[in-house]
């Protein structure tokens, strides 16, 4: 095939194609065309389904990226992840305490962490993995919470781990132990329950279900506005 | 980062900026909303719904005859990809109480629910589980939790949204059960944007009148959808996930109800059946029919596999005229074109801006209301921006954000926004996104009723996948709730009802009578349905593939 304009090559595992220069890898994988079964899910950052890893020519580093919003480089070399191994153990979410004992009962393993940052390093996020793991041994459920909430779960850290934890499941036992026992609760939530169990409204559903097209679209134009 | 040409445009919107923030910040309506004929005549004249060619009439089938659109009619007028004649239903791969089709929200809410009564379940899902459209949502929910607001508030503004083609019974079981839906999630463990003193934090969606969009920063979807799926993965001995195993057909028994399905291992290439006393589809929306040309919003295996399906069955369907187009998608860069931009951002004081940097519309109308105004301003008006791949759109003002709501915001509230453009050289707390109406919801569907049964019986259907609730247009927040409020009914009475169902013999009769249909109506075609994924592959390679005959080890 003649060079095109604004193509470059790229290696997917291992195997050269040209592609336009400007292509995402999951776009540049559909143009050589591999249509994906494992890998793509969201296709917009949001799922962590197509985790790829990749070098660079001339460059000794490994690289890690979600193939959906990651852009080709010249003569990339690149794989993608078909599935993270990662092992979630089994809780009732009612019988745990956000605390230091939930992390060391369910994930024991977070106490083997060396800090050696990989786990950071790898994150296509680039959320502070390596502080929320630590946060953990601290029992700090909040600080794991927050730190790691826009954890898409593609398992890079997991597989870059030499301590073989797997984060991203510590990070969602501690967002459910978070929003279940430690963020403050909401007193107009309880009320307005109340009042629902109580029929409250059933009155005013009852009317408004009754009431005729034409007259809804009336009190529906002329309805105030917070 | 923009080219060279926008700049002068980009120019103009900071030039308008400190004028439009004093009048946001007095409380007026920055725009005059539309009053119910101009909401007519632009929905009229520029809605794609609206073109002649978006609708044809459907000859086969329980909607035989309805006016609906094209390119659903092409999918439901296709073959089967099955031989009935190849099954053995005597002897069923799987049995289970309830098989659950497509694990996203509404799937996950209902085997949560069937098993907290002890009902057992198999969540067949195309690819893994939680790759779905419930992973992307990043607004938020609505419910009627504060004070000044009430659940029949939210009742009208649905009804109003929807044009008020909804189903009543339907909109008052899901604004009703909103708040309560709210608790169940947190007690699962859903992390909400709350004040410190636990109030929840509240917004504005378009078409809402009162502030409750409830949130999760712009991650909603994920944190939700996590924390349901992490509670199935506690349940092993209840629910059965069976990922990259996507439902073909239904199974019926003999007298009409629903027994069940068939499934495809996309991997190995096998079918296998799945006996259940009940079946639940929640298959999510068909965004990736690509319908009209239009981008998509939508996750990879949105190809509405659960309306053919159903379809073949003798399911009804209501309001598949009707396709939403979410005002905000991303036109610029290219590689991100037709990525939803949340409307959490106008709800936040962002403001859709035409190439003077002037409002040409109040910033929270209904979607289609929204997106029909932001393409009138395009096509018709031509105060658009192109962008280098003769792409057109308008710009969405987020630095305004900043300015309305305090520095920082927007780096706290819409991170994933941030993170989406930043890669591309642009900070969009500093310059505005560029946007055009991009392909997003399944207006319509399955029919149900409040239990969410469908026409046939043992066959109900929750989420997207469902039609009724949200009429011909659904409002930013109800789609959230409605996967919640509707997955957890589905999962309640398709448990009771397996309690008493009795099953007789299995049948797949119901694909031999459609073929019959197809070719009694004198339809021709060589497609076959469901689509389960779409393609991207260039024309040249698709030239290529020349195999004569496929025998052998290599397909
Ligand atoms: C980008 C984006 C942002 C959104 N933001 C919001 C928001 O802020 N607020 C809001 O209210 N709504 C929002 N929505 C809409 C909302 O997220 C969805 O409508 C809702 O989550 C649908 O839930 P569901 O469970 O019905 O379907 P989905 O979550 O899409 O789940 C359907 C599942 O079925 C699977 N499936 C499909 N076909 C088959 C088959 N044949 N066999 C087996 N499985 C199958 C799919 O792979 C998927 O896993 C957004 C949607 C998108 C795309
Ligand atoms: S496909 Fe979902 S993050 Fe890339």
């Amino acid at each position: 095939m003649a060079k095109k304009e604004n193509f470059v090559t790229v290696f997917i595992m291992g195997k050269g194609y040209q592609v336009p220069a400007e292509a995402t890898i999951m776009g540049a994988l559909e143009y050589a065309g591999y249509q994906i079964i494992r890998g793509a899910g969201c296709r917009e950052g949001f799922c962590g389904a197509c985790a790829t890893v990749y070098r660079l020519p001339g460059d000794y580093k490994i690289y890690t990226g979600l193939a959906c919003t990651t852009l080709v480089e010249k003569d990339m070399w690149l794989s993608q992840l078909p599935a993270i191994p990662a092992y979630k153990t089994i809780y009732d979410i009612n019988k745990i305490e956000p605390n230091v004992a939930a992390v060391q009962k369910l994930y024991p393993e977070v106490f083997r962490c060396v800090a050696c940052n990989s786990c950071t390093k790898a994150c296509p996020q680039d959320l502070e993995v390596m502080d929320y793991i630590q946060a953990a041994k601290r029992g700090d459920i909040e600080a794991v919470m927050d730190l790691s909430f826009d954890c898409l779960c593609c398992g890079l850290c997991a597989i870059r781990c030499p301590a073989e934890i797997v984060q991203f499941n510590v990070s969602i036992l501690a967002k459910r132990l978070y929003g279940k026992y430690l963020a403050p609760k909401s007193k107009e939530l309880s009320n307005r329950i109340k009042e629902i169990n109580d029929h409250s409204f059933d009155k005013e559903y009852k009317k408004l279900i009754s009431t005729d097209k034409e007259e809804l679209k009336k009190i529906y134009y002329k309805r105030d506005m917070e | 980062m923009y080219p060279e040409y926008m700049h002068e445009s980009i120019k103009k919107v900071t030039q308008t900026r400190n004028k439009r923030y004093e009048l946001a910040k007095s409380g007026k309506p920055v725009f005059p909303p539309m009053s119910s004929d101009e909401r007519e005549e632009v929905l009229n004249k520029f809605h794609p719904d609206y073109k002649l060619e978006s609708k044809r009439k459907i000859h086969i089938g329980p909607n035989k005859g309805e006016s609906i659109t094209t390119e659903v009619a092409e999918m439901l007028e296709s073959h089967s990809r099955i031989n009935p004649k190849s099954f053995d239903l005597s002897k069923p791969d799987y049995e289970t109480d309830i098989l659950i089709i497509g694990g996203g929200g509404a799937g996950a809410a209902a085997a949560i629910i069937a098993s907290q009564s002890g009902v057992k379940s198999i969540i067949s899902t195309k690819l893994r589980f939680g790759d779905a459209n419930s992973m992307m949502s990043q607004g938020g929910m609505q419910a009627a939790i504060k004070k000044i607001d009430s659940p029949p508030h939210h009742y009208l503004d649905a009804m109003g949204g929807g044009h008020f083609d909804n189903k009543p019974e339907l909109v008052r079981a899901m604004t009703e059960k909103g708040p309560d839906v709210v608790k169940w999630l947190e007690e699962l463990g859903v992390v909400w944007d709350k004040l410190d003193d636990g109030s929840f934090q509240a917004l504005h969606g378009g078409g809402t009148s009162r502030k409750r969009m409830l949130s999760s920063r712009d991650y909603t979807g994920a944190i939700i959808l996590r924390t349901l799926m992490d509670e199935v993965r506690n349940q092993p001995d209840k629910v059965n996930v069976l990922e990259f195993m996507p439902t073909v057909e239904l199974l019926l028994d003999e007298q009409g109800k629903c027994a069940g399905g068939v499934l495809y291992n996309l991997e190995t290439e096998e079918y296998f059946t799945v006996k259940a006393k009940a079946t639940i589809i929640t298959t999510g929306g068909y965004g990736r029919l690509h319908i009209r040309g239009y981008d998509t919003t939508n996750h990879y295996g949105a190809t509405g596999d659960g309306l053919v399906i159903a379809y073949r069955a003798g399911g009804k369907l209501l309001y598949m005229d009707s396709v939403q187009y979410h005002p905000t998608g991303s036109v610029f860069p290219e590689q991100i074109a037709g990525f939803l931009i949340t409307e959490k951002i106008r709800g936040a004081g962002g403001q859709p801006l035409n190439k003077d940097g002037e409002l040409f519309v109040f910033p929270r109308e209904p979607r289609d209301v929204e997106s029909s105004a932001i393409i009138r301003e395009c096509v018709e008006r031509k105060n658009g921006i192109k962008t280098p791949s003769e792409r057109v759109g308008i710009w969405l003002d987020s630095p305004l954000i900043e300015m309305l709501q305090g520095d920082g915001y927007i780096n706290k509230q819409f991170p994933a926004m941030h993170r989406q453009f930043i890669r591309y050289g642009i900070d969009i707390t500093k310059e505005p996104m560029l946007i055009y109406p991009s392909l997003h919801y399944q207006n319509g569907g399955i029919e149900i009723n409040e239990k969410c049964e469908s026409n046939i019986p043992g066959l109900y259907v929750a989420g997207e996948a469902s039609g009724g609730v949200h009429g011909r247009n659904r409002l930013m927040g109800n789609s959230v709730l409605d996967y919640n409020v509707f997955g957890r009914i589905a999962g309640e009475y398709a448990s009771t009802y397996t309690k008493s169902v009795k099953l007789n013999k299995l049948s797949l009769d119901h694909i031999n009578s459609y073929e019959k249909e197809l070719k009694a109506a004198g339809i021709r075609t060589d497609l076959i349905s469901p689509v389960l994924l779409p393609s991207y592959t260039p024309e040249d390679v698709r030239k290529r593939p020349l195999t004569a005959k496929y025998e052998g080890t290599l397909r």
